[in-house]
C-alpha cells in the first residue's frame, strides 16, 4: 500500500471502522445533536449524558466512511469522563491537527490515539469526514438543535 | 446484466482504441505515480485534441463578439458559431436550426422550459410527472414550478433492477397532467428508459414531454423527429466537448409560443423604454454574449464523435460494461445497483461495510478515477437503501486493461477492509 494511504488508513482506524465503540443510542440522554454532510451523505447522531459539566456517557449512531466512523468511535472513547472544558480543548487541538495548522512536527502526545488522524492532513477532501462527529459533539454539549452541516 | 450483441463483436476488429487514446492529451497523465485510468465519464468526459485546437483557434485567430459586428473577425466568429448550431441540428435531426438553443448545459435547458413553457401552461391543481431516477436537475426546477403554481409533482416508480415501471406511469396520467419530464439514460444506474413509449403514451393524452439526454447523447443515436419529443436537453461536456455549453432542442411551435427566459442583448429586435420586440428564434432565448468558444468546441466534439460513429462507441462501451460487470460480480459483498438489460456504460456498485468514499480514495492511489457519492440522485439512493454508491462509467477511450486495473484495485480494498 502507498505510504500516504497507509498513514490515512492506519490499523487503529480500520479497527474502529470494523468494530466501532459506543455505537448505540442512549435512550435517557441529556444532550443530543445530529450532523450531516450533504456532499457525501454521511450522517451522525451524538448522544450524551452530562452531569453538571462532566460527560458521564457518550455514544453515536449513523453512517459514513471509515474515517468518519473511526473518528466518532475514537472520540466517544476518549471523551467519556472528561469535563465540557476538557472536551472542547481536545476538539480544538484535534481540529488544528486535521486541518494541518500545527506545523510540521506537532506535539500531539496529549491527543493520545487521536494522533492516528494526522494522515488526514494530506487529504483535504477527507477533513470533513474526520471532523463531522466532533462538530456535532460540540453542538450536543450545548444542546443546540440546529443540524450540523459540513460540506 | 447487459446483453452481449453481435454488433459488439463485429465492430471489435475495426475499433482502434489505442489510436483513439492518442487523440486525448490528458490520458498521458500520471496520478500518484500511476497512469490515469479515467472511469468518471458520466460526470464529465475528457476532450480530444481536435476540440481543444478548435477552441484555441477561436481565441487565437477569430475572437470577436457575434451577431453584431461588421468587421471580419466578428463575421468569421458568427459563421463558426452558427455552423456549430447546424452540426448539432443535423446530429439530432431537428427540423430546423431555429429549434437549437444554446444554453449553459442540461440544467439551464430544463430550467428554461420550466420557467417559460411551465409558467404559461401549468396552473393551480395541475400535475407534472417525473421519474424516481431523475438527476436533481430534473427534479428541483419542477418542484420550484409546482410550489409557485400550487401544482402537484408525481413520480414514476422504479423496480428493483432500476427500470421505470411503465404500467405505473400510465396510472399516473390524469386530465390534470400538463407536462412530463424524464431522463433518457440514468446517470446513477445506467438504465436506458423506453422514452419512445413514454412519449407516445403522453401524446395520446395530449401531454408534452421533455427528455433529459445528458447521459444518452454520447451513447445513443438520437433523432428528435422520430422520437417526437417536445424538448430535449443535453450538455456539451458529456460528449467530449467543453463545460459551460449545452443545448435545448424544442419543437418550433412550442418555442414560438414561449415567452423569453432572460432579457438582454441579442434577444431583441427593437427596444424603446416603452416596449421591446423580441428577436426571432433561436436568438429570443439567447440573451447576452454566449459561450462562443464553447459552442464552437461542442460543434467540433460532435464532428469528432460522428467520425468514430456513435454505434461503434456504444458497442465498445457495452463490451467494457459486460467485461466489468462479469469481473466484479463475484467480489465478496458486492452489489450492483442498476441491473437492467438495457444499460449505457455505467456500473454503480456498493461493497458491503465499505463506504464508497474509502473505495474512491483507494482507487485514486491506483490512478483510477471513479465517482463516489449520491450522484445528485438522493431519492434514488434512498430507493435502493444506500447512502451512496461507487460508479465506474466508460467512455470511448477506455480499455479492457483499465477494467482489470479497476477490478484489481477493488480486490486490494477487500483485502485491507476484509
Amino acid at each position: 500500500m502507498d505510504q500516504e494511504l497507509r498513514e490515512l488508513y492506519q490499523q487503529v482506524i480500520l479497527d474502529h471502522n470494523k468494530s466501532p465503540r459506543n455505537f448505540r443510542k442512549i435512550d435517557k440522554h441529556t444532550n443530543f445533536a445530529e450532523g450531516f454532510n450533504p456532499l457525501c451523505g454521511d450522517n451522525v447522531d451524538i448522544y450524551l449524558i452530562l452531569d453538571e459539566d462532566k460527560i458521564i456517557d457518550i455514544s453515536f449512531q449513523g453512517s459514513g466512511c471509515a474515517i468518519s466512523k473511526a473518528s466518532a468511535s475514537l472520540m466517544t472513547s476518549i471523551l467519556k469522563g472528561k469535563t465540557v472544558e476538557e472536551a472542547e480543548k481536545i476538539f480544538n487541538k484535534f481540529h488544528l491537527l486535521v486541518t494541518d495548522k500545527l506545523g510540521d512536527n506537532p506535539d500531539i502526545e496529549d491527543l493520545g490515539k487521536l494522533a492516528v488522524f494526522a494522515g488526514v492532513r494530506e487529504f483535504p477532501a477527507r477533513v470533513k469526514c474526520a471532523s463531522l462527529a466532533w462538530h456535532t459533539m460540540i453542538n450536543a454539549l450545548h444542546n443546540k438543535n440546529e443540524k450540523v452541516v459540513t460540506e | 446484466m447487459p446483453v452481449k450483441n453481435d454488433s459488439a463483436i463485429i465492430q471489435k476488429s475495426i475499433y482502434n482504441v489505442e489510436k483513439i487514446r492518442k487523440d486525448f492529451p490528458i490520458l498521458q497523465t500520471f496520478v500518484h505515480g500511476k497512469p490515469l485510468v479515467y472511469l468518471d465519464n458520466a460526470a464529465t468526459t475528457q476532450k480530444p485534441r481536435f476540440v481543444i485546437d478548435r477552441i484555441n483557434h477561436y481565441y487565437e485567430k477569430i475572437n470577436a463578439n457575434i451577431h453584431r459586428g461588421v468587421h471580419a473577425l466578428s463575421q468569421e466568429a458568427t459563421e463558426e458559431f452558427e455552423s456549430a448550431r447546424i452540426i448539432i441540428k443535423n446530429f439530432i435531426n431537428a427540423l430546423g436550426k431555429n429549434e437549437i438553443i444554446f444554453t449553459r448545459g442540461t440544467t439551464e435547458s430544463i430550467n428554461l422550459v420550466a420557467s417559460t413553457f411551465g409558467k404559461i401552461n401549468v396552473h393551480e391543481g395541475d400535475e407534472i410527472i417525473i421519474s424516481h431516477m431523475e438527476h436533481h436537475s430534473n427534479i428541483v426546477p419542477w418542484q420550484m414550478l409546482c410550489k409557485e403554481k400550487n401544482a402537484v409533482l408525481k413520480v414514476i416508480p422504479v423496480n428493483d433492477s432500476g427500470e421505470l415501471i411503465t404500467e405505473e406511469f400510465v396510472k399516473l396520467i390524469s386530465p390534470r397532467t400538463k407536462f412530463i419530464s424524464v431522463v433518457y439514460a440514468s446517470n446513477s444506474l445506467g438504465t436506458v428508459n423506453p422514452v419512445k413509449t413514454i412519449i407516445d403514451i403522453a401524446h395520446q393524452n395530449g401531454i408534452p414531454v421533455l427528455i433529459d439526454a445528458a447521459q444518452a447523447i454520447n451513447h445513443i443515436p438520437i433523432d428528435v423527429q422520430e422520437l417526437d419529443c417536445d424538448f430535449l436537453a443535453f450538455s456539451g461536456h458529456k460528449i467530449y466537448g467543453p463545460t459551460g455549453i449545452g443545448i435545448l432542442y424544442g419543437k418550433i411551435n412550442h418555442l414560438e409560443a414561449m415567452p423569453p427566459y432572460m432579457g438582454g442583448g441579442d434577444m431583441i429586435s427593437k427596444v424603446t423604454f416603452e416596449e421591446t420586440t423580441y428577436n426571432e428564434l433561436p436568438h429570443k432565448f439567447e440573451a447576452g454574449t454566449p459561450d462562443i468558444a464553447g459552442a464552437i468546441g461542442l460543434g467540433a466534439a460532435i464532428e469528432y464523435v460522428k467520425k468514430i460513429g456513435l454505434d461503434n462507441i456504444a458497442a465498445h462501451e457495452n463490451e467494457l460494461l459486460m467485461t466489468a460487470t462479469e469481473s466484479i460480480s463475484d467480489l465478496k459483498g458486492l452489489r450492483i445497483i442498476g441491473t437492467s438489460k438495457n444499460k449505457i456504460g455505467v456500473l454503480s456498485f456498493h461493497l458491503e461495510n465499505i463506504h464508497p468514499h474509502d473505495v474512491g480514495t483507494f482507487l485514486d492511489f491506483e490512478g483510477v478515477a471513479i465517482r463516489t457519492g449520491h450522484h445528485c440522485t438522493q431519492p434514488l439512493m434512498k430507493r435502493f437503501g444506500v447512502p451512496a454508491t461507487s460508479r465506474a462509467s466508460f467512455g470511448l477511450y477506455n480499455t479492457k486493461e483499465e477494467v482489470s486495473i479497476l477490478v484489481n484495485g477493488l480486490k486490494k480494498i477487500l483485502e485491507v477492509f476484509g
